[in-house]
């Protein structure tokens, strides 16, 4: 990625100005932005459930709506839970490049429980609403949201495997380039799903109970 | 490349960012402090009726845009500066897949509901 090396610095940025020509970029950036083109085409994949969604808002089939399904209060503290954690994640990685082994360890369990009472939460939830009778083969719309917050439930409960797999590796392997390097991966997947928690919250929970 | 000069490199890995700890703590504090204050009045306007009803969704919609540039900058460290272009320029890539898939589904399905014959009549026709 440094291919496009500055020769002069027109725009006296400065930074680019210590540039000489180094050939190819850090495995560091290589990887980070590898996992980032990942983590885009990921978000293109939640936006075609997005767009399902929308679209069969209103094919309730008869059945129960948003507004009289949905309990806004459970929706809070899920929200809250993934924020907290998306900030411990932010001290881990802060903790692993400072190489600290302590608070890395404290950081990630800390995410780890708020992590966890999310998934709790959302299974909760779900249990409920099939209990109620109002089941992903209940309406368009069932079907729709099951899908669309099911695959983010997924994702988070892909994220915590990841995240204890991270612990054991420092564990047992320390603060070696190839771990810090995944960790700034499981930093970067970690907020993503924070950022597609945002989404959901805003048109499944939010704009859902409205119609 | 060795490690020391790593943070000098032309380029920042998305996550990546170079200061002080007592800086970085502080800009993932402040992150955090604006997407609860925006969570906030998400879930406040939500429920509220001091508010012109139909501006609600457009107010959820941009709330939520809004906090989703905040974790990016804030969580994410997606930044304008010219060590960053790489990593912009994959996201407005994907905004505008996302934007296309969304926005397309959107405007194709309710052209149809608009211009089709309802499934009940349809039904009724064909029998």
């Amino acid at each position: 990625m440094s291919i496009a090396v500055a020769q002069d610095d027109p725009h006296h940025l400065g930074v680019l100005a210590m540039v000489t020509h180094e050939g190819l970029a850090p495995k560091r950036i290589v990887t980070g932005y590898g996992f980032w083109i990942f983590l885009l085409s990921d978000i293109v994949m939640f936006s075609c459930f997005f767009a399902a969604y929308a679209v069969l808002l209103g094919q309730t089939a008869g059945g129960p709506s948003g507004a009289q399904l949905f309990n806004l209060r459970n929706v809070a503290v899920e929200t809250g839970c993934l924020l907290f954690s998306s900030f411990t994640c932010g001290m881990a990685s802060i903790a692993s490049e400072e190489r600290n082994y302590f608070w890395f360890q404290i950081a990630m369990a800390v995410t780890c429980i708020f992590g966890l009472a999310f998934l709790w939460i959302e299974f909760h939830e779900f249990a409920d609403l099939v209990a109620r009778g109002a089941g992903p083969s209940r309406s368009a719309f069932l079907s729709a949201f099951f899908t669309l917050v099911g695959c983010h439930g997924g994702h988070v409960s892909a994220g915590i495997l990841w995240l204890l797999t991270m612990m054991a590796q420092v564990f047992a392997k320390g603060f070696r380039a190839d771990i810090q390097r995944r960790m700034l991966c499981f930093a970067l997947f970690w907020h993503a799903l924070d950022i597609i928690w945002v989404a959901v919250f805003s048109v499944v929970y939010l704009l859902g109970s409205a119609v | 490349m060795s490690d020391t000069d790593l943070h000098h490199g032309p380029d920042l890995a998305p996550g990546e960012e170079h200061a002080s700890v007592r800086l970085r703590v502080l800009g993932y504090l402040i992150g955090l402090g604006l997407a609860i204050l925006l969570t906030a009045t998400s879930f406040f306007i939500a429920g509220t009726d001091l508010v012109w009803q139909p501006s609600i969704p457009v107010a959820i919609i941009v709330l939520a845009i809004a906090q989703m540039g905040v974790h990016l900058v804030f969580f994410l460290h997606i930044t304008t500066g010219p060590d960053n272009t790489n990593n912009v320029m994959a996201l407005a890539f994907g905004l505008l897949i996302v934007f296309l898939v969304i926005g397309g589904s959107l405007w194709i399905m309710s052209n149809l509901n608009q211009h089709m014959v309802p499934m009940d009549q349809l039904m009724q026709m064909q029998r």
